[in-house]
């Protein structure tokens, strides 16, 4: 079954919700990869989401795998040219208009009326995969420790999530 | 003053040599490659070491403009930066050799994670380590919301359009365009141009 097209589809229309980032178009990206696609699990999405923070680079790169399990190398392609071009053409347009946008006055009221939106989409997709992610004592002290020290000291945050890994093995593996 | 002098100087060098022929395409594929493999942790302040004080191809001021635009048009702040500085630098095809090089490495890297991920996933420890980074992963995006509202919520009564745009998707289950579109609109309109600036007359 060829998923390609699917896959396009998909994707070209999660690029357009990332507005303030990545995380903004979570709740989407888990009905139509898991529940109506089910191209992968939902824990296997939080997974991957969270691996990709330790990975260099922008940080939504799990989507290849989405891709690759869905399509092989052509699917994570697909995937990539899908989730990256139309944001891309759009951002290239402003970047051609950069200079007239200064002088124009709703570009000021865009950005700040933006601003609280995309917060709101990023904690919305933060509780959307916390309900997944978070089943316990030790998720939710490994949560709100890695946010404790973020707040407090200037850590490499992917540094913090490989600690999590550490913590992880050292909690939950049976003895 | 005797210090900021050919610093200054050397920007404008920089800014007028860019003007004239336009960065080489390699190089700026190099420096954007560079930054893609290199950004463990957030791409920002590495975009920021390599354009703004390594290759002086943006100033300081145009890049927390360009970083303002990344975040408010759809599409992740680093690639959204590949275009922007890629476009300055070398027009359409500065932009496509930017993102391209900033994208390769970590989708490289993905691809090799996931197919490992798929053969592996479910061993005893992976599983184990990969609850724990699922964790620290949420505790990340926490700190980025805090960060953010820090910096760039404008007024307090912007926590009342956050706030309906979390109960919007989580709560009522209505879909992210939907809710970009009624919440973001009511916002854009709450901060409309005239109305600011009586604003910031007022006092």
């Amino acid at each position: 079954m060829n998923q390609i097209p699917a896959l396009v589809r998909v994707f070209a229309y999660l690029s357009l919700l990332t507005v303030g980032g990545g995380l903004a178009a979570f709740p989407e990206m888990k009905i139509l990869t898991v529940e109506v696609h089910k191209w992968l699990t939902f824990p296997q999405l939080i997974h991957l989401y969270s691996v990709g923070q330790m990975a260099p680079g922008p940080n939504m790169m799990m989507i290849v795998c989405i891709g690759q399990w869905a399509g092989g190398l052509l699917g994570a392609v697909a995937v990539l040219l899908a989730f990256f071009g139309p944001t891309a053409v759009l951002a290239f347009i402003v970047a051609r208009l950069r200079k007239k946008l200064e002088k124009w006055p709703w570009r000021t009221s865009i950005q700040q009326g933006l601003a609280p939106v995309s917060i709101g989409l990023l904690l919305a997709g933060c509780f959307t995969m916390a309900k997944g992610a978070i089943f316990g004592v030790e998720t939710a002290a490994i949560a709100v420790g890695v946010l404790m020290i973020l707040l407090q000291y200037k850590v490499n945050p992917a540094l913090l999530v490989l600690g999590g890994a550490v913590v992880g093995v050292l909690s939950f593996m049976p003895t | 003053m005797s210090k900021r002098g050919p610093k200054l100087a050397l920007q404008r060098e920089a800014d007028t040599a860019i003007a004239q022929a336009g960065v080489p395409i390699g190089q700026i594929f190099l420096e954007f490659l560079i930054i893609g493999a290199t950004s463990f942790g957030g791409v920002v302040p590495y975009l920021r070491g390599s354009l703004v004080n390594k290759r002086h191809w943006v100033d300081d001021k145009e890049f927390v403009e360009m970083l303002s635009i990344s975040q408010s048009l759809p599409g992740l702040n680093a690639t959204n930066m590949a275009i922007l500085v890629g476009e300055k630098l070398h027009g359409a095809l500065g932009s496509i050799v930017a993102i391209l090089g900033i994208c390769l490495p970590g989708a490289a890297l993905m691809y090799v994670v996931g197919m490992f991920y798929r053969m592996h996933g479910d061993h005893v420890w992976v599983t184990a380590a990969l609850k724990g980074v699922a964790a620290a992963a949420v505790g990340l995006i926490l700190s980025t919301v805090v960060g953010l509202s820090e910096k760039s919520l404008a007024q307090k009564f912007d926590f009342v359009f956050m706030a309906l745009t979390v109960i919007a998707v989580n709560r009522l289950h209505q879909s992210v365009p939907r809710t970009l579109i009624a919440v973001g609109l009511l916002a854009i309109f709450f901060h409309r141009p005239d109305k600011g600036q009586k604003e910031s007359a007022a006092p």
